[in-house]
């Protein structure tokens, strides 16, 4: 997999899958996001030669779709730890004290948001308002909601 | 027309149109940023909010944004209540958080529309003490300078690059208050209209790259109204000067010509001005002479003991000059000094636009244009700014979905929704693949004969009488079949065509088009090789080969070369002959160039910059250009050394001069009218706020001296003068009150986007009218020979210019060289992309090795070279060639292996 991050090429998956989703839409481009959502599944993070590859692929240009991938939260322009951890940064959650539990949580791994912890396990990210404000704090990991968070968030996320 | 209330006043205003544009017709004041006159209103930047009231009891209103706010009946507004002030100026403080405190170091400052805008709300002290967020600037080529901290994300850049002008690698990348405009990576930005950006962003965040390097605030620089002289087109430019250097150039509004914009070649072209190449001073057989005045008598003696004297004339020289040159060896001794193709094309040229009673469109008019057929042109390369008109024009039939759908057209977002549902059709007939083609709904490639062959077939398809080319295969008749009924629909469908095939019958075929489309409101625009193509054709004079049979007879000996490089017009041996055939041979011209390298008197002539003039544009327009700043001694005018060696000048000044061709030559009535009338006070060429002027030249001498006179324009070397009663077509500077940027141009139209006030510049000297008969010349099939390519010069916006190319910055954007070849032709030639070929061409001693550029839109049998490159130069349009793979390289040259 980490070979793969760096080529300018698609694998057969992937444009196997980029090719289930052309139908769905009018043209090409528009699956833009769906592509990038693939080829990182795939690849853990979209690189800049995955971008070009992409690009080329979709017949559209690399900035444009630069222009898709760095408007999304989700969509990883740098390499990742195999467990990302978006906390809300929203208005809720900020309210109640999502700023100190992000630093302790970036702390206790010994990142600052965005980097990946050494060990390759970890990167913590901020993201926009999860919809779960009657539950906040809450973050995101893996993809999965972890509402209520408390100053115990190094042991409720990370079950350490 | 729609009442309005604006504070209380009453206003008529145009129905339909933004609140915004509006008020800034009327000449108030409201500050915006994300709008422009030429691209709509997004809403993106709150900045020119309003309070709208529901009726007279109203008293409170509420805010709306003036720009997407449609101008109704008995609208009644406020600009000043204080809850729009207030909003206003809150905005713009929340737009400048981040905005750096530079300008003294910033190229904007002084024509900074941010700085101009912050200002009129008022804000001028910040409470902001945080953080600025910064960002890491991007390499964009040779031309813009890319300073993102600058940014107020008011999203135009974008908006012109992409959205106006096509172009695809420059985005706005990022989300909410992290955005970024640039490309993907580092790198040269590809548009060929990249330099509006400068003008586009309202702040510093794009510059003028070549400027900066030799930078001069606005007001501390000379400037006078000039026409681009590299290309046909005249669109109209504002050169500015300092140290008798010229600086830079920008877009001069034109409501009927180039409007807001200029192409990459018209705005950093002028390097020439400044070129090492440039002849300061006249030469005697090979010895430099001071003064112009032992020029002059060397010259006079030298034509008084001629036996026969001919002059030969240029399609970049101004009307004045070629006209006195023409009086100064007589009417039967002028010779246009073009080559024998060009000559063909650009009388018949003539002749259609002339008598052939078809109109010929202005450019703003070809953005109307309901269905295009560009018939043998790239016009990117060879008319570049017409491209961005085509541009606009496939988006009518957008425009009319959006009417039937009560969006109004001006806003911007919701009409570009549109985009893709439907589309003015674009057909594109060319050698190969042009940058229009993504705009395109049809293309075509082939040689110049399959192009006029497909024109021949269109014009009958659209009408019988015209003549039919036998022997079209399916495919042809199926595509001019398809064309003809789109355009035959059109309510006004355009034809462009031009001389870059080198051919008349691509010519004659966009007539016979023309001549049998349907619509009443049809027009037909041919792309001519240079600045005044057109006005020496309408001069009109003899052929460059009876210039070469009149010194090969002996009944001349003497000739007068007037800016004119002539081994651009014909093969090397033949105007060597020529030259070396002649007694004496004088060539007044701006840069050294392989005919003034054989001129036995050389006389430096200013160029456009340091001298007046008129051409005339591809659609039969005289413009003047007036001199920026005075051409230093013994630099002279073209028609200035022409008129001092005469023995009694019956004229003396340019206006004289300018009376005098019209009077002499019947097509060019209408200049008479030129320059503008005597103005008394003289126009100041220099800003009320010129600084430095008794300081600059205290190097040289401490004694202020008194400023050069100007005998020949309406403008004064100085800051003083009347500024007031200038009409707008004649101001030297876009400047008002509170308005330092371009986007001054406002308080000079009765209605934003609409004419100058008083007029647009430059005069249509070409009514259309009569009808020619069915052009019948339908050339045979081209079919490619075994072994043999047939030459066709590609034109290129960069390299293909004469005087343009000799700008640094243009030169760093000249293509690489190589050969285009078909795919076929490639394996037949057992190459592949990269490789090198020779080129082996009868008249040439060596050979040419070029690389290989596969290129699959190209035909069968044509070799595509871009004309103007170095190794080309000599290798004339039609040349046959025989093409063999190159083997490995000499042992000097590595890297290359077979």
């Amino acid at each position: 997999m980490k070979a793969e991050t760096n080529t300018r090429s698609l694998s057969a998956a992937e444009i196997d899958e980029i090719n289930a989703e052309l139908p769905h839409y009018e043209d090409k481009s528009a699956v833009s996001i769906e592509a990038l959502k693939i080829v990182q599944k795939h690849r853990g993070w979209i690189s800049d030669d995955s971008l070009v590859a992409i690009a080329e692929y979709l017949k559209i240009s690399p900035a444009q779709l630069e222009g898709v991938a760095t408007f999304y939260n989700l969509i990883y322009r740098r390499p990742v730890g195999k467990n990302v951890i978006h906390v809300c940064d929203s208005v809720s959650c900020w309210m109640l004290g999502s700023d100190r539990l992000s630093e302790k949580l970036c702390r206790h791994l010994n990142v600052k948001p965005g980097e990946m912890s050494q060990d390759g396990e970890y990167t913590v990210l901020p993201i926009v308002c999860l919809g779960a404000c009657d539950r906040a704090p809450v973050a995101m990991v893996n993809g999965e909601l972890r509402p209520d968070l408390t100053d115990n968030i190094v042991k409720e996320l990370l079950g350490e | 027309m729609a009442t309005i209330e604006v504070d209380g006043r009453t206003y008529e205003v145009q129905d339909g149109s933004n609140l915004l544009a509006e008020c800034l017709s009327l000449g108030l004041d409201l500050p915006y940023f994300c709008w422009h006159p030429a691209m709509g209103s997004v809403g993106a930047c709150r900045q020119c909010a309003v309070i709208q009231y529901k009726d007279a009891e109203d008293t409170r209103g509420r805010l709306v944004m003036a720009c997407i706010t449609p101008v109704a009946d008995n609208l009644r507004i406020s600009l000043n209540a204080d809850v729009a002030r207030q909003f206003r100026a809150d905005n713009i403080e929340l737009l400048m958080i981040n905005h750096p405190h530079d300008c003294p170091v910033c190229e904007e400052g002084g024509e900074c529309h941010l700085q101009d805008m912050t200002l009129m709300t008022g804000h001028t002290s910040r409470r902001y003490r945080g953080r600025k967020r910064t960002h890491r600037n991007q390499y964009l080529g040779p031309f813009v300078n890319h300073e993102m901290n600058r940014c107020i994300a008011c999203y135009r850049c974008v908006r012109f690059y992409n959205d106006y002008a096509g172009g695809a690698d420059l985005e706005v990348l990022g989300i909410h208050n992290n955005v970024y405009f640039g490309r993907h990576e580092d790198g040269t930005l590809e548009s060929e209209f990249s330099g509006n950006l400068v003008e586009v962003c309202p702040t510093g965040v794009f510059t003028d790259k070549p400027f900066s390097d030799r930078y001069t605030r606005k007001w501390d620089l000379q400037t006078a109204p000039s026409v681009c002289v590299h290309c046909s087109l005249g669109c109209n430019t504002t050169p500015g000067e300092r140290y008798g250097e010229l600086r830079r150039i920008v877009n001069r509004y034109h409501g009927d010509v180039n409007g807001y914009f200029l192409c990459d070649r018209g705005r950093f072209g002028y390097g020439f001005v400044n070129s090492d190449l440039r002849g300061r001073f006249p030469r005697i057989e090979r010895q430099p002479v001071a003064v112009a005045g032992t020029a002059i008598e060397h010259f006079r003696t030298q034509i008084r003991s001629a036996k026969g004297i001919i002059g030969i004339g240029s399609p970049r020289a101004s009307l004045e000059a070629n006209f006195t040159l023409r009086e100064l060896v007589g009417e039967t001794n002028f010779f246009l000094g073009l080559d024998e193709t060009e000559h063909d094309l650009l009388e018949s040229i003539l002749g259609i636009l002339a008598n052939g009673g078809i109109h010929t469109p202005t450019l703003r008019e070809t953005e109307q244009a309901d269905a295009v057929l560009i018939l043998g042109e790239d016009v990117t390369h060879s008319a570049p700014r017409l491209a961005l008109s085509l541009r606009q024009s496939v988006r009518n039939a957008t425009f009319d979905l959006a009417r039937q759908l009560k969006i109004p057209r001006w806003l911007d977002a919701a009409v570009r929704q549109l985009e893709g549902q439907v589309q003015s059709p674009l057909f594109i007939a060319s050698v190969h693949a042009t940058r229009l083609h993504d705009s395109a709904a049809e293309t075509f490639h082939g040689s110049p004969e399959a192009i006029a062959r497909l024109g021949f077939a269109i014009a009958h398809s659209l009408n019988p009488e015209s003549p039919l080319p036998s022997g079209l295969d399916e495919a042809e008749e199926a595509l001019a079949a398809l064309i003809a009924g789109r355009l035959r629909e059109a309510k006004r469908p355009l034809i462009v065509s031009g001389t870059s095939c080198a051919s008349l019958a691509v010519v004659q075929a966009a007539y016979n088009i023309a001549r049998a489309l349907p619509a009443q409101n049809k027009g037909l625009l041919y792309a001519l090789p240079e600045a005044n193509s057109l006005g020496l054709t309408m001069i009109g004079g003899r052929r460059l080969k009876d210039a070469f049979a009149r010194v090969q007879d002996g009944s001349a000996d003497t000739m007068v070369i007037l800016e004119n490089d002539l081994y651009r017009r014909a093969p090397a041996p033949q105007i060597d002959a020529f030259l070396d055939a002649a007694r004496h041979v004088a060539v007044i011209d701006h840069l050294e160039n392989p005919t003034t390298a054989k001129a036995g008197l050389l006389l430096p002539a200013a160029t456009f910059a340091e001298s007046e003039g008129t051409l005339v544009n591809n659609e039969g327009r005289a413009q003047c250009y007036f001199p920026v700043y005075p051409a230093q001694e013994p630099i002279l005018a073209g028609w200035e050394w022409l008129i001092r060696v005469m023995d009694n000048p019956r004229w003396h000044h340019f206006r004289d001069l300018t009376s005098a061709c019209a009077a002499a030559i019947p097509a060019l009535a209408g200049i008479e009218r030129f320059p503008a009338e005597e103005h008394l006070p003289k126009i100041p060429r220099q800003p009320h706020r010129y600084s430095g002027r008794t300081a600059m030249h205290a190097d040289v001498s401490v004694i202020e001296p008194p400023p050069p006179q100007d005998c020949e324009t309406p403008f004064a070397f100085s800051m003083e003068g009347d500024t007031v009663h200038v009409p707008p077509a004649l101001l030297p500077v876009v400047w008002a009150p509170g308005w330092n940027s371009n986007q001054a141009i406002n308080k000079f139209q009765d209605e934003v986007a609409g004419p100058l006030r008083s007029g647009n510049p430059g005069i249509r000297l070409i009514q259309a009218s009569g009808m020619l008969p069915w052009f019948d010349r339908i050339p045979p099939a081209f079919v490619p020979e075994r072994g043999f390519w047939r030459i066709v010069r590609l034109p290129n916006i960069f390299a293909g210019e004469e005087l343009s190319a000799h700008s640094a910055p243009v030169a760093e954007r000249f293509p690489d060289a190589c050969v285009f070849v078909n795919p076929e032709d490639a394996e037949t030639l057992a190459v592949s992309n990269g490789d090198s070929v020779e080129i082996r061409y009868e008249l040439e001693l060596s050979s040419l090795r070029i690389p290989v550029r596969i290129d699959s839109t190209m035909p069968a049998g044509l070799l595509g070279i871009t004309a103007g490159l170095p190794p080309f130069r000599h290798l004339p349009n039609g040349a046959r060639v025989a093409l063999i793979k190159a083997g490995p390289e000499a042992p000097a040259k590595t890297g290359e292996n077979q």
